[in-house]
Formats: C-alpha cells, structure tokens, sequence
C-alpha cells in the first residue's frame, strides 16, 4: 500500500502516489504536461526542460518529469512566467532545428511541430543555428535515414538503443554546441552494431530518424502494367495500421486493409500468415528433429535451445552479440523471406507467370525486414524474394495519398493460394505468440493429442513480462516419438533485445537449460515493432496485443497444421517438412559478425 | 619504479597497455576515465583500434566508449603530435596577450591551432581555463605548466623542445 | 563596514599543517555528533560558490542509513578566475586529507576521492605522495581510511557535484535531476558528501581551533574567512585570504591599479559589478548589508578602463558554449544564442532592442536550466548588458 500524499495542482487539490512524478500527478488532475524527451518507455532525462511547472515558494522552475510529488507541493503549470519560458524554450529547440517542415518526412506526425502549433510559434527572432552547422544526412543504411539536423537531442533514441535494446549503438557525443547523438566515430548506421530494429524511429519525437521508405518505387511497380504486384502483410500490420487511419489503438482492421490495398491496385493481396503457419510446420520439425539429434543420438553438432528466427533485428543482434551461438537458430527463414522465396516459385507456378515480372511487396511492422529483404541470401527463388518492404506507416501514407476513404471501406478477404490462415499464424504479431503457435503443433504432433490449455490458449507464454517461462509434461506420446515420454519440454520467451540478453546470457552461462526459446527484438514483439504507427507505449502495445489474440480467438481454425493452403503446398510443391525444397527455399544460413 | 613502469609501457602495442590498464584499475565502467586517460598518456590520442579494445575490454558498446571520450577535452580522439600544446584562452589569458602567443606559436611553429607539425612533432590547441590567471597567459605543453607567457618566452620554450626533439625519456609526463 | 576599512588579512588555510597528526588524532576521539554541532556552529558554508551549510550536509549523510557512503572532495576547479583549490592542494595537502578522514569518521564512510581536473595532473605524484603517508597514519591509529585520487579530463561541467559522479562512474559528465540529493543519492547510488577543496581546509581550522575562532570572522549569514583569487588588472594578483563580509570598494582601494571600471565576483558564472556600485556591494553568501551582497567561489578578476566589456561578455559566453554539457535545451541552445545574439547586435545585423530579447532569454536560463551552469549563465550576461550596454551596441 503506497502512501498517498495530498498535492495542489492549479487550485485543483488531488491525492496521489507518494513519489509521482508532476507529470504523472497532472493527469489525474485532467491537466497535460506538454513533455517532449520524456517517453513512458524509457527512464527520465529531464532534459528539453518543456515540461517546466511553477512550484509555490520556489524560485526557479522545475521540470515536471523529473520532480516527484511532496506534500502539500502547490504546482502551477499555466502561470504567467511558466508559459513565457516554455514558449522560450520551444523558440529555442526550433531555433537549433531544421524547421523545413513541408519537406519533412515526419510532418504532420512531429512532437517539436505540434508544440509550436499549440504554442503558436508565429515568428522566429532567434538566430537559425541549424544552416551554420555542416550536417550530413545518413541514409546509407537500408533500413533508416539519420538527419542530424532534425534532431533535438532529448536522447530518446540514445535511451531507447540502450534501455530497450542493450545495443548502444547510439549515443550522446562532444559536448556544449557540438553535443550530438552520433555512432561510434560518427560512422553511418549501416556499418556499426545496429539492428535495424527501428525502435529509436518508434521513440523520436521529430524527424531526425525516420525508416527509408520505397513509397514511390512501389507506386511506380504499381503503375507498371508489365508488372504482376504481389503483397504480403504481417499479422501484426492488421492490428495497428488502424491508428494511423482514424481508428482507436487495438482495433482490427483485416478486412479494411485487404481492400485498400486492393484498391492500391495490387495484383495480388495475401497474408504473411500463411507463411507463418508454414514457419511453424518447418520450425517445428526442426525443433522435434534436432530433440531427437539430442536426446537419442546424442549428437554433439546439434544444439538446443533452437532459437526463433523470425525477427530480423534479433538475427542481426545475435550474429554480432554471440556469434558464436548461431547454431542455436532455427535455420528457417522468417515468414517474410519465406513468402517472398515461395512467390515466384510456387505462386508463379501455380499461375503461370513468369517470376522476373513479379514485383514482390510486404507490408511489415518492421525497419529490419528492409535490411533482412536486401541480404545477399535472399535470393533463393533466383531472385531477390522481396523487392519492397513497406513498414505499417508507409502502407497508410499509400493509402492517405490514394485518397481511400478507410473508415468507409467493406472488408475483403485475402487472395489465395497464399492467403489463408491460421489462428496460430496470426499471433506471431506477439511477444510469445511463436512459441505457443509452435507448441500448438508440435504437441499434437507427438501426442495426437491438442496442447493441455483451456482453448488452445497457452498463457503463460503470454504477456508483457521481459522474459516468460514455460514449460510442458509429454506423457503418452505417439510410437514414433516415445523417446519424448516424460520429457519436460523447456520454453523460455524474450522481447526486447534487453531482455534478449538476459537470457542470452543465462543459456551462455549454463544457469538456464532450455529446449526452445522465442525472441522477439521489439517490445510486444511484432505489435510494438519499430514499422509500427507512432505513437508507441505500453498502453498502445497491450491493445494491440488483445487485438491480435482476439483475431486468433475467433479464427476458425487455430493451428498451423490444419491450414488447407498448408496441407496444400506440402502435397503440391514441397512434399513435407525439412524437404529437399524447403531447405532451398524456406531455410537460410547465418554470418557472424564483429560486436565492435 | 614509476619511469621503469612507463618504459615498459611504451613497449607494448596499445591491446596490452589496455590489458595493463584494466588490470591496474579493473572491469568496472567506474575504471574507463582512467583507462582512458592511460591510453591517451601513452598514445596521446585514442584511435578507433583503442576504443574498440576499451569497449570489449569493460564490456561496454563502442559507440558509448565513443561517446564518453569526446565529451572531455583531454582525451583526444584524433592522432596528435608527441609535444601538444594547449594555450589557455579564457579570460584573463585572453587578456594579458594570448593572441600575440598564439601568434608567435604559429609563427614558429607554421602550423595553425587545431594542426599538428607535419614531423609529428606539436600540435597546437586551445583550451579553456588553466586555472592560472593570476600568471596570465599560461599554456600547457603536454603536462607541464609555462605561465607569464610572451612571444620572447614562448620562442624560447619552444626552443628548447626543439632542441631535445627526438629525446629518448621523453614522455608525457 | 563602511568604506575606507581596511581588509583585514587572515591567515588560517595555509598556516602550518605540521599539527595534522594531532588534529587528526583529537578529532577521532571526539563523538560524531559533537564534530557535526562545532561545524554548524561555525557555520561554515561551502566555499566552491554554491555556500550550502557543510555542517548540514554532514549530518544529512551521516543520518543515512547505508553501510556505503562515499566522501569526495571536489578539486575540480574550473571557474575562469579561480585557482584557490590548486594552492591549498599544493601547499597543505595534509590538511585537506585529515578534513575528508574526519567527514568519513563523522557520517561512517571509509572511502574517499579527490576528484582532480585534468589541468592539474602535475599535481599527481605529490598528491599521491602525501594520501600514501597520510593513510599509513590512519592505519597506525586503527582507521582504515582509504583515499584515492580521481583525475578529470578536461570539462569544467564536471565541477558541479552530480555530473562528477558522472563522471567517476565513467560516463559522460552531464548533471542529474536533483532531487535525489547527493546526501542520500550520490556516487554510484550512495550517500556522498562532496565538498570543495577549501571547504574542507576550513573545517580543519574549525576542529583545531573550535568554531568560535571561526565564527568570530565575518559577518552575519558570511562567517569566517575565504580565499580569493585576484586576476585581471591588478599590481598583485595572487591568492589572499580574507574577511568574508568585506565591501567591494575596499577590496578595490587595496587591489585595483586606481583605474578599475568593473570587478566580475565569482567567475564567468558570477556578477559583474561596475564602479559605482562598488560602495553598495559586499561580498558574502546572503543578507542585505548596505546593498547587494554576493556569493563566490573566490574568483576576483579586475578589469581597468581600457578593457572592452563586449569583448569579455563575448569571452564568457564562449566558454559557457563550449562548456555546457550539452543535455538540456536552455543552456545549451541558449548560451548559442547568446553568443551569436551579441554578436549580431555588434555588428549591427540585430537592433539594440534584440538585447532585451536576450535579457528574457537569460531569465528562461536562469528559471528553467537543469543545473547551476545553465542558470548561473544569466549572472554574467544581464549585470554586464545591463551596465555596459552602449559597449554591446557600438
């Protein structure tokens, strides 16, 4: 039981928490802070000083993020002389900024601009510092563009690489005028120990890093009457896309997006879920092979835990974190790359088209996924697998500039051959989801018998705790896997590359044994991926969370094994799990590389 | 004892002065200023190479090591000569004649504040309070303190550098 | 104190410490809490600028309750103007170490730092030299106090306390959000007392001599005595010891050169006061006298008539530039348009008027920067603008 304190807050007198912060204490009061480098996702800084409030008996101002509720505090936060210095301080944040608006990518999405808006920032007497600085603008990686001259150095992105991510692949560097959130040596994004994860996109206020976006490339294949243009979307796309069109966080919106992008013109709209029902057939195969390499043969080669290897980002980290553990994953493609790889083999197949005139598009919660589209190994359908990767906000832009009216859109439903689906495909948009998609499968594979949770819904692998753990008793399994009876099979899941490392670092340690773990390099998972509409925070993540899990709930079916598009492709094209064809196409190798 | 110490770094290539330094002061990030500093006492910068052996060396990221260095004027980042000159430029210095100084430096030297000789030999910096504004200008060659300074003085210490230039016990101590 | 006193010389901090032994050994064997009242009976405030009660902040740490405490003496010594800390250091380093062992006796701490500049690292070997000797004396008397030192790297931010601790945690020197107060969250999450260099000088004159000696000098809310440090346009600059409490113009009388226009107390983060406000001003931590009555750190810099006004303003501002760590939006953007504000204004690319603006932008700085720097930049620049404007415009 916390002690509540009695505080006053523009004559309003309210009870709170002792050691809320203002910020905190103001909204229970029905009073907004405007707050600029404070995130709920990240630690206070305390640093833009926006926030500054008016405390009775003192002097100077006080930022309210950072200052904690005392009792019978009197807090001002619309006082004459608060107002005048948190005009000033917006007049100075501009002053340091490239305040090109129209030409910015983030305009009409910008804390900085909305502030000046409300603030009605009408004229400019400071001296513009931006145009006397040299800035170079970083857009080399494939993924991300850093425009220093945009930046407001809040350090939201420096807190958010290393308190979400554990990377530090950006920081605070020099000091004084010359501060700036730089690489080590100041070297671009592409060529350090980034992930690509997107994240510090997701938590910049202004438009200093925005995901590189192929818009206009994909308008151009678009119009291209020669080109037959196929798009994929990621289950988690279809719980968040809605934020950026009108709608509430945690809103579905499946059927809406299918028909925009229809109405975008795509040849073709199908469902990265599919590929995920067949990542689970594949991962769990691999999962119940390499149990057996294990626990029977004892072979020394193979190693568990098998890790997941569906997040790009969390690929990308392990190949620089612990390249020494890249055994441990899953050498299945993500769904992605399997649905692009898949595209113009058995798709064009199926229809007769010739793959060189295929355009293949996703639409993905993710900045990783553009770098994971572009590695060299991508190419096993002969072509590159995926030509275009569309983050959520993209699709919107896209969807804004066709003037799609979305609110008012009829649902469709996905094309096939590659659009059908199942529950268990749909929650790989969730921290956990994998894992429980997995163990859907994989238990009935060896027991015949559907996993031992009320409604499939295997919940302790749910939620938004860092790292979950779970764990299943295999008793009577079938004859052919009887060397299982007995065996608790170990689970562990991750989100977050922070958390990702904590449990990194217990399986390194021997202090954990695991048989299988899942992670996710964003919080929430895909949900909370850095593609995703923006504003992002935990509150916005659990909507999207319930959104996903109610999609699975009211799918009819809900394991990866019954798909009839699966059961489809393995008797048409691919004959069976960890076939000859699968590992060409649906499986990939990993490259180490440097942590520094 | 102590010179001996010194000598025996001197031989080693920056990855074992590293392994020395952590050794000496530890893993912890509480130790990364002072290993910082021991490389830039021996190497007189911090290359990217050093940085990154620091990183692995305190289990830190590069670009935090990175990050720390350049927010302190005295660890140098980019390579500088063996003798670095840093001339006080905050108030009483800029007061008592430190442009005439700093003229007389570049002067002598032909190198411009921020260069370094092309022999390797000085390089020219200012830098903020000295803390000797009392014997205004002052300037620091490395570690040692000149003060009271004029363009006479000033050709006349440098002289003197010129002279024992290439000195075996030279070091920045 | 009317004008025509003359300044009355004290010579306390760089008396001999042959006697630290003694000292030592008498203030060990006093109960803790007897040390702490004879220091707030002094009423000793810290001499680095900021003038917080040192018997105070000894109690609040040793009131808390952690089995790790810290005791850092800040030898950090950045402010243009000042070189006090350095001497002491040099001179009577004894002193300064038998002050920390007793602040760690007193609030239960056995760990101690001195915290360095970088500029000072000549200092090093004999520092070190004497913390060797000092802490053999300690083990002798069964007092396993550990100092060691910490060297800084070139960034005057790191004088304020918490971007220190910072700093010693090997992190970019930026300040932190206070509260936590260093007293109850300090280096490395510990309670830490941290006191400049000549705080600590004077508390080994209070524990030698009680705290009436040291109380007896000064004046009300001012007591005891401080080193200044004297530069610019002086016949003697150097570092004097003196009556706290003192009038600004007998101070001038005795260390002008007859033609002094203006006195910056306290560093480029203090106050400018121009000649005719010389009589009205003292120089203390706080209390009306006969007028205004400023805090410092000791710095003292004189400036005759030949000297520009713009030209040091644009001096300072440039340091403050240069220096701000760089993390919150009005310092460092508003010491940027400061400097080029000025500038602007001088070469006639902005009207005098934009001077006001500046003035209001001072007043943001002063209200709403996270730490001292940030808001003492406003001392400098509005009693300079204010006094000297003709010199800003032409």
């Amino acid at each position: 039981m916390t002690t509540k304190i009695k505080i006053i807050i523009n004559d309003k007198q309210i009870e709170v928490a002792e050691g809320s912060s203002i910020v905190d204490a103001a909204v229970c009061a029905g009073v907004i802070i405007p707050t600029l480098c404070f995130h709920k996702d990240l630690c206070v800084a305390g640093n833009c000083r926006v926030c500054v409030v008016e405390i009775a008996g003192q002097k100077r101002l006080s930022a309210a993020c950072a200052t904690p509720c005392e009792e019978g505090m009197e807090i001002l936060t619309n006082s004459l002389k608060v107002r005048n210095a948190r005009k000033q301080i917006i007049e100075l944040l501009l002053s340091e900024h490239n305040a090109d608006c129209t030409l910015c990518y983030k305009n009409g999405n910008c804390e900085l601009q909305k502030l000046a808006s409300d603030y009605k920032i009408m004229t400019q007497d400071f001296i513009q510092l931006a145009p006397l600085r040299k800035y170079q603008i970083d857009h080399y990686s494939p993924s991300m563009i850093k425009d220093d001259s945009k930046c407001i150095r809040c350090q939201r992105c420096v807190r958010t690489c290393a308190e979400i991510q554990g990377v530090s692949a950006l920081t605070a560097a020099y000091k004084g005028d010359r501060m700036k959130i730089a690489t080590f040596f100041e070297k671009p994004m592409n060529d350090v120990v980034c992930t690509n994860c997107g994240q510090c996109i997701n938590h910049c206020p202004t438009g200093a890093l925005v995901e590189r976006n192929y818009i206009e490339e994909v308008w151009d294949a678009l119009a291209n009457k020669d080109k037959f243009v196929i798009v994929q979307t990621a289950p988690a796309v279809r719980v968040g896309l809605g934020e950026e069109l009108g709608f509430e966080p945690g809103t579905r919106v499946t059927g809406k997006m299918v028909a925009a992008l229809k109405r975008l013109g795509f040849d073709a709209v199908m469902d990265t879920d599919f590929s995920a029902d067949l990542t689970i057939m594949e991962e769990g195969s691999e999962l119940l092979m390499r149990l057996k390499k294990v626990l029977v043969d004892h072979d020394p080669n193979v190693k568990l835990p098998l890790a997941t290897s569906c997040s790009p980002a969390w690929i990308k980290y392990i190949e620089h974190m612990y390249p020494d553990y890249l055994d441990h994953l899953s050498t299945c493609k993500s769904p992605q790359q399997m649905f692009g790889a898949l595209v113009k083999t058995y798709y064009a197949k199926h229809f007769n088209l010739n793959p060189e005139n295929i355009v293949s598009v996703s639409i993905m919660p993710c900045t990783a996924k553009k770098f994971e589209a572009n590695r060299p190994e991508m190419h096993d359908s002969g072509y590159r697998d995926v030509d275009y990767v569309l983050t959520t906000r993209e699709l919107a832009i896209m969807i804004k500039q066709a003037g799609i009216d979305f609110l008012k859109l009829d649902d469709r439903s996905f094309d096939q051959i590659m659009g059908a689906s199942t529950g268990a495909g749909v929650i790989f948009g969730a921290t956990g989801g994998v894992m429980e998609a997995a163990l859907r499968t994989a238990y009935e594979l060896v027991t015949g018998r559907e996993v031992p949770f009320e409604n499939l819904n295997i919940m302790p692998v749910r939620g938004m705790e860092g790292v979950r753990e779970a764990s299943i008793l295999i008793e009577n399994p079938l004859p052919d896997w009887s060397f299982l009876e007995g065996v608790e099979l170990k689970c562990a899941v991750a989100h977050g590359l922070v958390n990702a490392k904590s449990l990194m670092d217990s399986i390194v340690s021997g202090e954990s044994q695991y048989h299988f773990i899942e992670i996710m390099a964003c919080p929430g998972g895909c949900l909370g991926g850095g593609g995703q509409p923006i504003p992002t925070n935990p509150e916005i993540r659990r909507k999207r969370a319930l959104a996903i899990y109610a999609e699975d709930q009211g799918m009819p079916l809900r394991k990866s094994h019954q798909n009839p598009e699966i059961l489809k492709i393995y008797s048409e094209f691919l004959t069976e799990p960890l076939s000859e064809v699968s590992h060409h196409l649906l499986h990939t190798h990993y490259t180490p590389r440097e942590r520094f | 004892m102590f010179l001996n110490f010194i000598v025996f770094f001197q031989m080693c290539p920056v990855s074992e002065l590293i392994l020395n330094l952590t050794d000496q002061y530890g893993h912890e990030r509480t130790s990364l200023l002072p290993i910082l500093q021991g490389v830039v006492q021996q190497e007189n910068y911090l290359s990217e190479y050093a940085m990154i052996e620091i990183a692995r060396a305190l289990n830190l990221s590069a670009a935090e090591v990175y990050g720390t260095a350049t927010f302190y004027s005295f660890l140098e980042y980019k390579k500088m000569g063996k003798y670095l000159i840093r001339i006080c430029k905050t108030i009483s210095c800029s007061m008592k004649g430190k442009n005439q100084v700093l003229m007389a430096i570049e002067d002598m030297l032909k190198i411009k504040v921020g260069e370094t000789t092309p022999d390797g030999m000085f390089s020219l910096l200012q830098t903020n309070c000295l803390g000797f504004c009392h014997m205004a200008p002052a300037m620091l060659i490395n570690f040692d303190v000149y003060t009271d300074l004029t363009p006479e003085k000033v050709r006349e210490i440098l002289s003197g550098y010129l002279n024992r230039k290439g000195g075996a016990n030279d070091t920045r101590i | 104190m009317t004008p025509g006193y003359d300044l009355k010389r004290v010579d306390f901090i760089f008396q001999t410490e042959s006697d630290w032994k003694e000292i030592l050994q008498k203030s060990l064997s006093r109960p803790p809490a007897e040390l702490i009242n004879e220091l707030i009976s002094s009423e000793l405030k810290g001499r680095g600028g900021a003038g917080f009660p040192t018997g105070l902040k000894w109690k609040l740490a040793a009131d808390e309750l952690s089995p790790i405490k810290y005791i850092i003496c800040n030898a950090d010594e950045g402010e243009p103007g000042t070189f006090k800390d350095r001497e002491i250091l040099s001179k009577v380093p004894m002193k300064v170490l038998t002050a920390m062992a007793v602040c760690g006796f007193v609030i239960g701490s056995l760990e101690a730092y001195i915290y360095l500049r970088g500029e000072y690292f000549f200092l090093k070997p004999a520092l070190n030299k004497a913390i060797q000797e000092f802490q053999a004396t300690c083990h002798d008397l069964n007092f396993d106090f550990r100092i060691k030192l910490f060297m800084g790297a070139g960034a005057y931010i790191c004088g304020e306390e918490t971007a220190l601790f910072e700093s010693m945690e090997g992190k970019r020197g930026e300040p932190r959000n206070k509260p936590p107060y260093p007293t109850s969250f300090g280096y490395l999450g510990k309670p830490t007392v941290i006191n400049n260099v000549e705080t600590l000088a004077h508390t080994y004159t209070i524990f030698k001599y009680g705290a009436k000696r040291f109380y007896d000098l000064g004046v009300q809310y001012s007591r005891g005595s401080k080193l200044f440090s004297v530069s610019g346009d002086s016949p003697k600059p150097g570092i004097y010891e003196l009556e706290l409490g003192m009038s600004l113009l007998d101070f001038v009388h005795d260390f002008g050169d007859g033609d002094t226009k203006a006195v910056q107390v306290g560093g480029a983060s203090g106050f400018l006061v121009p000649q005719k406000r010389f009589a009205e001003t003292t120089i203390g931590f706080q209390g009306k006298l006969t007028g205004i009555s400023l805090p410092t750190g000791g710095s003292m810099m004189l400036f005759n008539s030949s000297r520009s006004m713009y030209n040091v303003l644009d001096n300072y501002l440039e340091f403050f530039r240069e220096e701000s760590c760089g993390q919150c939006t009005p310092c460092r953007v508003g010491c940027q348009q400061l400097l080029n504000g000025i500038k602007a204004v001088k070469r006639g690319e902005k009207t005098g008027q934009y001077l006001d603006k500046l003035l209001r932008l001072t007043e943001t700085m002063q209200y709403t920067a996270k730490c001292g720097l940030g808001q003492s930049v406003a001392n400098s620049f509005s009693s300079i603008v204010e006094n000297f404007r003709e010199e800003m415009i032409y």
